[in-house]
């Protein structure tokens, strides 16, 4: 993985030195709140409703154990005992005290992490596949362009006033982990009739109030041409966004009112004005990052071991059959280690937990650790020899629910528990929907589903693209909860649709209940998703289960 | 008509610690029932102007409603009620500190 160079380390000593002095100019009353904010948020801090948070980035994902075990000491020292990891690949933390913080960022600096661009209208942690350099469907590795990407975006003078937030996501894969579609610019990676790779561009994707599938401006760029003309789209869009109506000032929003075509002109204009001035620089910092991410050495044994406490231990067993994905190297694993115990907070790890992941990740995964957009932790490169010990230390860390994928691997933002935006709560609801699926043991029966809850219309929680999505509302004092259906965050992107009237808190779960007992009904089989059983179907017969009553009413 | 004005306090985060606190006749407190109860709109709008003044020991100073009750003023809201308490899903914040 990717190791600052004396530049990057300069640059955060530096960064960190102002905030920490404008930190103290905040508290001894000489900047205004309304002058600290930009500068704290350009820095990650936000104010929220029980205290400060600190959103830390972490690039793409990737971490290795000295990383972790720092996020570890952080949440131990400065904070409560826990870090949440978010849906943006980063963490935060939710009880910093204001006169900490300059001390806590440069804990993170002393193992390359950061807290810059992680709010404000500028371009955001570059997010990734979670199984890139790992998985077996992979064209490439996508994060030496990711890390390209983040060298270049930050403290880009140019993109520091954008009309509002940008977010770049990177899949190396046909299979799409990183939600692409959702994003103001996707890359995807793909090869030409040549056999070459490059990417398929999408832009203008977004959840929030005004969820928008992205738009492919570009079917096949090829690799060298990928900074200049990222650049020329966000440049476009810097002049092109609108300013006057922070709602509609997402480049999403941009796309739509002017259309792709127009666009995709601006942005060939543009890319053949500034293509010269990249003098091919960019393409050797890409050659130097790809070597920096090249694949560690992988080991060759047998994976007897593996394959004989599958027989003799069940619990292994199941977890095996969940929380593993096919490896490109033989022999090897990817593990994912859920952040969903029932009943837990989605996301969520305590210091002592994170600890026994670095560990983990140094003696058994070639030191690497990610985050995924799910809120789950993965140990991307494992052989399988070494499965069951690391099954064993993360049971003994309550590390070991198998659940991935299934019912109650719930995305949940973290709401009106913490959230100073948010209408409702979300966690509750999703220990809640966990719980009672745990208590009715059918988690595996049920199969591939994907809950996702969002706690306001902002949609942190990606409920657009659950396949059954949740969004909590404030109605006339009470929460509400709203059902959406057949959302889809994969490649075959969609955005749910909205099932009919919300729900009060006492009564969403039974209705989730309804609609999961309602589809296994419905199901033609067992191998019948709840996605393929809603795709076949329509909406109607799984509006019917969940309004039972309207259903009577419409029947007489 | 405009609405009958009904009863706030002043409520704003600690510029430090962050965390959530109530204006009193004479400064600042962390637990609501002690919080001082503005039934008068003018009164209320001057109270609010003082605390938005004090900027470097509170940040985002707004008036909340309250129900007034014999032990103090209670939320009207369940915003306001998560905000007196703290989150759900962990005994932190007020409920675990007052």
């Amino acid at each position: 993985m990717y190791h600052y160079n004396d530049f990057d380390t300069a640059f955060l000593a530096e960064r960190n030195a102002q905030f920490r002095a404008q930190v103290a100019r905040r508290i001894d009353g000489s900047l205004t709140e309304d002058e600290f904010k930009p500068l704290r948020l350009m820095n990650g801090l936000y104010l929220q409703l029980h205290a400060y948070m600190l959103r830390v980035a972490i690039p793409y994902g990737t971490l290795n154990g000295a990383q972790m075990r720092k996020l570890a000491e952080i949440a131990e020292r400065w904070d409560k005992g826990y870090g949440h990891f978010t849906t943006r690949q980063n963490i935060q933390y939710n009880w910093p005290k204001l006169q900490d913080v300059p001390d806590i960022l440069d804990a993170l600096a002393e193992v390359g992490l950061h807290a810059i661009q992680t709010s404000g209208n500028t371009i955001r942690n570059v997010t990734a596949d979670h199984f890139a350099g790992a998985a077996a469907d992979e064209v490439e590795d996508p994060r030496p362009v990711a890390e390209l990407l983040r060298q270049w975006s930050t403290d880009h003078p140019e993109f520091q006033f954008l009309p509002r937030k940008f977010k770049i996501a990177v899949s190396g894969s046909p299979v799409d982990r990183a939600v692409t579609k959702a994003h103001d610019i996707g890359l995807r990676m793909v090869r030409n009739d040549a056999g070459e790779p490059g990417f398929e561009v999408i832009v203008g994707g977004g959840l929030g109030r005004t969820p928008m599938i992205g738009k492919v401006i570009a079917p096949f760029l090829p690799k060298a041409d990928l900074l200049p003309y990222v650049e020329a789209i966000v440049s476009v869009y810097n002049l092109l966004g609108r300013r006057d109506n922070k709602y509609k000032a997402r480049i999403k929003i941009t796309v739509h009112e002017n259309g792709i075509e127009r666009i995709r002109a601006l942005v060939e204009d543009r890319f053949t004005a500034i293509k010269a001035q990249f003098a091919g620089f960019d393409q050797k910092l890409l050659s130097k990052l790809e070597a920096s991410f090249a694949p560690p050495a992988f080991k060759t044994g047998n994976t007897k071991g593996y394959e004989a406490a599958r027989l003799t231990n069940p619990a292994f067993a199941s977890w095996s059959d969940t929380n593993l994905s096919a490896h490109k190297a033989d022999g090897y694993a990817i593990v994912s280690i859920s952040l969903k115990a029932h009943g837990a907070t989605p996301g969520d790890a305590t210091a002592d937990q994170m600890r026994v992941m670095a560990d983990l990740a140094e003696t058994y995964a070639h030191d690497e650790l990610r985050i995924s957009h799910e809120q789950n932790v993965i140990l991307p490169h494992v052989h399988k020899s070494d499965l069951p010990a690391i099954y064993a230390k993360l049971r003994e860390a309550g590390l070991a629910t198998a659940n991935i994928g299934l019912v109650s691997d719930i995305i949940a933002c973290p709401g009106m528990d913490y959230c100073a935006l948010a209408t409702a709560r979300s966690i509750p609801i999703a220990q809640e929907i966990a719980e009672r699926f745990d208590e009715l043991k059918l988690e595996h029966d049920i199969g591939p589903l994907k809950i996702k809850i969002s706690g306001c219309i902002n949609a942190c929680g990606h409920h657009h693209v659950g396949h059954i999505g949740i969004l909590g509302l404030d109605r006339a004092g009470v929460e509400n909860y709203q059902i959406t259906l057949g959302g889809d965050g994969s490649e075959d992107a969609a955005i749910g649709e909205r099932a009919g009237p919300g729900f009060s808190a006492d009564e969403i779960i039974p209705a989730i209940e309804r609609l999961v007992l309602g589809y296994l009904d419905l199901r033609d089989s067992a191998d019948e998703t709840f996605l393929q059983a809603y795709r076949r179907l329509g909406a109607a017969p799984f509006k019917a289960v969940l309004y039972p009553e309207q259903a009577k009413q419409d029947a007489a | 008509m405009p609405r009958a004005f009904t009863p706030k306090v002043v409520t704003a985060n600690h510029l430090l610690e962050g965390d959530v606190i109530y204006q009193t006749p004479t400064g600042w407190t962390r637990d609501l029932a002690q919080a001082e109860v503005l039934e008068d709109e003018a009164h209320a709008d001057l109270r609010l102007l003082e605390a938005t003044q004090q900027r470097d020991v509170v940040v985002g100073a707004y008036l909340a409603e309250v129900e007034p009750t014999d032990a103090g003023p209670r939320p009207t809201h369940f915003r306001e009620a998560f905000r007196m308490r703290g989150p759900s899903n962990y005994s932190h914040g007020k409920q675990a500190e007052l």
